[in-house]
């Protein structure tokens, strides 16, 4: 059942924990205040003021509110049919469900561009973001709906409920939280996504930015621009805040273990809902798989020795290895602030956190430069500071996986653990963390894939000489070397599917339901 | 339960670890700061501008036959110019290698560029280098207008690049208006025909409706692949996307024009060298600098990135005339840094956002 939470006072450890993580996530706002205010007010109110900066919000916010309707949809679509009900191979496409995360959309793009004559614009860009970034909503609803407990739904059902009633009211309010999270991360991932935008030719504000700084190198203007977008993430920060319901908990609160679901029968859907979600794996690797195939046979470039090849790898899953848990450490602070201990302070921490993630990474490579030359030059171009990067691009991604997660766990339990003695640390260790697993390691699993791929703040922070599958991909690209690009692009995807594999696993999202 | 709680701990644990751990190795991968540089320490750093597929194999050239280690960095050209503004005076740079004129005189506007010694300077014809000696030209690129002759016989080409503005050319024209060689070439328009005639030519190349690409290389394929008629590009593309075909410049279907009598549409730029004022008494930068002017560098440009040597006595690239031979226009590259006023041109004209 529902329970309203009653509040608890936040632990002052949690707090400046919490504290620490939004300072590393608000440097880049730090660095934009620094230099969008040496541009001066006039040359600040020229470039924000022209009817060209309305034209650009416009296009941006249009573009991520229909890929976050798209995502939504396809997102929360997927999960239900992975996790509730009889579909075939739900392990196989829970896995290519989350997959698409590791496929850099401008090579999707690239590829999309190279396959289909004249595919560009507004509704090109939406198609190929949407498949690139709906496993932001698939992977917080999937966990969320494995954890949901079915006792509630089999009551709403006894009691003469029908399923899709039941669905809307009592499944739906579960999942909620991760729904909306998962939703906000897409809008803030499609402001801030310039490799799309740029080969389908869809002008946004950070397709602005970067033309920007390649326009004359005109780097004030560029972060002047850049303002804006952390106006626009302020707005789908309030839009997202009004759709939360104050201290609502959805999470079981009786004795015992929870039973699994009771996988729902698909009957005739069954192959039909197999083929679409086939369908919708095919567009999103199929159509890059099979064209970087064929420039692979074409071309005569070769990827550089395998020497390389490893390095490259080696580098890529140990950086993003780092990264991620680097920002689940960060993270897990601010999710439990807000999940245990909601309120003025735990909330604005949480959304404090999110304000820099519509930025491009270029912007948040910049700002991290200017942090490693002027506050921490013992660090620069070091593994750690590209670690830290990460985290402060990342950051949202993990906060709302872990915040959803801790919302479903209930905290009378962590109660009872402490009425009996047990001391905070010992709670935490046995018994929020464990409830808090599946989303600490969704959370992980997205930051990590979002890592792999990751190149404008890579190129500008990776130690020199340093190279991973991302910049090796891009190194190859730009000179039109496709053949040598594809088997970084192949590596990048196979080395991703492993730890989602994993992580999918250790989520329990891929346990076959009712046969344990 | 007691599983799971044993996997949360060991998560926690490994994470900790693992952040430890390379909070450990960030202290060793410090980045290299020589204090004065002025004596030979047989190592320098890069940061290219220039692709590594490139570059890479010349500097492995360089320490073989030098015992100079290179430490180099990648990206791309106008972002890399970015970073170097941002790190100023503590940059771990010796040396800037960009793929345009106009990014070595945006970050020596900012005084972080220490004058080239006047003997390698002087190797260089005087158009392809800094006024200033602070930037000097490795190598040269034109403008040119690729064709596909099923599409545009090379009799119809234009004589001028303003003929584009012709309604005959409407939506056959290839573009890459956020390109810094295209932007290059607005501004020379304005340095040689006044900023009148470029708005004009905006005006007309936007009215007739051009196929706008991110870059010069898909502009070329689709030339090539006979999906647009014409595109304004670099001349060295030809050379690149043949070499990944593994076939000759010459077989490709896509031709190229050189706009003849000194056409604005066939500006001569430059990729080429600053020294970081650290770096200003390095021997080792100065032999890096004699390197890539010498003639092996200059020869490998010449074969391997299709660029135009800019030393004497060094030939140029076989599937292009010889640079003597072009007729560039008398365009001073030292002049091409009023970019804002093109940029705005650019924007104001509305091919790009």
């Amino acid at each position: 059942m529902r329970r309203r939470l009653h509040r608890l006072a936040p632990r002052p450890w949690l707090l400046i924990a919490a504290a620490v993580a939004v300072v590393v996530a608000l440097l880049p706002l730090a660095y934009l205040t620094i230099r969008t205010s040496e541009a001066g007010w006039e040359a600040i109110r020229t470039e924000l003021t022209s009817p060209r900066v309305a034209d650009l919000g416009a296009r941006s916010l249009a573009l991520a509110a229909v890929v976050t309707a798209a995502c939504v949809t396809l997102g929360v679509g997927t999960a239900f049919l992975v996790t509730r009900t009889d579909l075939p191979a739900r392990r196989l496409f829970t896995i290519l469900a989350a997959l698409p995360l590791a496929v850099p959309t401008y090579i999707a793009a690239f590829t999309w561009v190279s396959t289909v004559d004249g595919f560009e614009g507004f509704w090109a860009s939406a198609l190929v973001l949407t498949l690139c970034s709906y496993p932001y909503v698939f992977l917080p609803v999937a966990a969320a709906l494995h954890r949901a407990d079915p006792a509630q739904e089999e009551v709403a059902r006894s009691l003469g409920r029908g399923a899709w009633h039941t669905f809307t009211t009592v499944t739906l309010p579960q999942i909620r939280p991760a729904i909306a999270g998962g939703a906000l991360l897409v809008a803030l991932y499609v402001l801030s996504d310039f490799g799309a935008v740029a080969i389908l030719r869809t002008d946004t504000f950070t397709r602005a930015v970067f033309i920007a700084f390649d326009l004359g190198f005109d780097r004030t203007g560029a972060l002047v621009l850049s303002t804006v977008l952390v106006a626009l993430t302020v707005l789908l920060l309030a839009g997202e805040t009004l759709t939360r319901r104050r201290g609502a908990r959805y999470a079981r609160v009786g004795a015992g273990a929870r039973r699994p679901h009771t996988p729902a029968r698909l009957a005739a859907l069954r192959w039909p809902a197999a083929a679409a979600l086939t369908a919708v794996a095919a567009l999103a690797f199929g159509v890059p798989a099979v064209n970087l195939a064929r420039r692979l046979a074409a071309g005569v470039s070769r990827p550089g020795s395998l020497t390389e090849i490893a390095t490259a790898a080696g580098n890529s899953l140990t950086v993003s290895l780092a990264g991620a848990a680097l920002t689940m450490l960060l993270a897990l602070p601010i999710g439990l602030l807000t999940a245990r201990a909601p309120g003025v302070l735990a909330n604005g921490l949480e959304r404090l956190s999110y304000l820099t993630h519509a930025l491009p990474g270029i912007v948040i490579g910049l700002s991290l430069v200017f942090f490693g030359i002027n506050v921490a030059y013992p660090l620069y171009q070091s593994v750690w500071l590209l670690t830290l990067a990460y985290a402060a691009l990342f950051l949202p991604l993990a906060v709302a996986a872990v915040a959803a997660a801790a919302a479903q766990a209930p905290p009378v339990l962590e109660e009872a653990a402490r009425s009996l003695g047990r001391r905070p640390a010992a709670v935490f260790a046995t018994v929020t963390l464990p409830l808090a697993l599946p989303g600490i390691a969704a959370g992980a699993a997205m930051v990590f894939l979002t890592c792999m791929k990751e190149l404008p703040a890579t190129l500008l922070l990776r130690p020199t000489g340093m190279d991973t599958l991302a910049t090796e991909l891009w190194t190859h690209t730009t000179v039109a070397a496709y053949a040598g690009a594809a088997p970084y692009a192949a590596l990048l995807v196979l080395l991703s599917a492993i730890p989602t594999w994993v992580l999918a696993a250790r989520t329990g999202i891929l346990a076959q339901e009712g046969t344990r | 339960m007691p599983i799971s709680r044993l996997k949360g701990a060991l998560a926690l644990t490994a994470a900790a670890a693992l952040t430890l751990g390379l909070a450990a190795c960030g202290d060793d991968a410090k980045p290299a700061a020589d204090a004065d540089g002025s004596a030979s320490d047989k190592k320098i750093t890069l940061y290219s501008g220039r692709s590594e597929k490139l570059i890479k194999p010349l500097l492995e050239k360089f320490t073989q036959q030098t015992g100079i280690a290179v430490e180099a960095r990648y990206g791309n050209t106008a972002q890399m110019a970015a970073q170097l503004l941002e790190e100023g005076a503590k940059s771990p740079a010796d040396l800037f290698f960009a793929q345009d004129a106009g990014a070595l005189g945006a970050v020596n506007k900012k005084n972080l560029f220490a004058a080239v010694p006047s003997e390698t300077l002087n190797k260089v014809p005087q158009s392809y280098r800094a006024k200033d000696g602070k930037w000097i030209g490795v190598t040269a690129r034109s403008r040119v207008l690729v064709y596909n002759p099923a599409l545009a016989p090379a009799a119809d080409l234009p004589k001028s690049v303003f003929e584009l503005t012709d309604p005959k050319w409407k939506g056959k024209i290839g573009v890459a208006p956020t390109n810094a060689s295209f932007q290059a070439f607005v501004t020379a328009i304005t340095v040689q025909h006044g900023e009148a005639k470029a708005r004009e030519f905006l005006k007309g190349l936007k009215a007739n409706e051009p196929q706008i690409r991110d870059g010069n290389g898909p502009i070329l394929e689709e030339v090539d692949a006979g999906k647009i008629a014409v595109g304004l590009i670099n001349h060295y593309y030809a050379g690149e996307i043949a070499k990944e075909r593994g076939v000759a410049p010459e077989s490709l279907k896509a031709k190229l024009h050189f706009f003849p009598n000194g056409d604005t549409g066939a500006l001569v730029n430059v990729a080429g060298v600053g020294v970081l004022n650290r770096a200003v008494n390095d021997a080792d930068v100065r032999t890096f600098l004699d390197y890539v002017l010498g003639t092996e560098a200059q020869k490998y440009f010449a074969e391997q990135t299709y660029e135009y040597p800019v030393v004497a006595g060094v030939a140029g690239p076989t599937n292009v005339p010889p640079l003597a031979e072009l007729t560039a226009p008398p365009v001073d590259l030292n002049d091409l840094d009023g970019l804002q006023a093109t940029i705005g041109l650019i924007k104001e004209s509305g091919l790009t956002p």
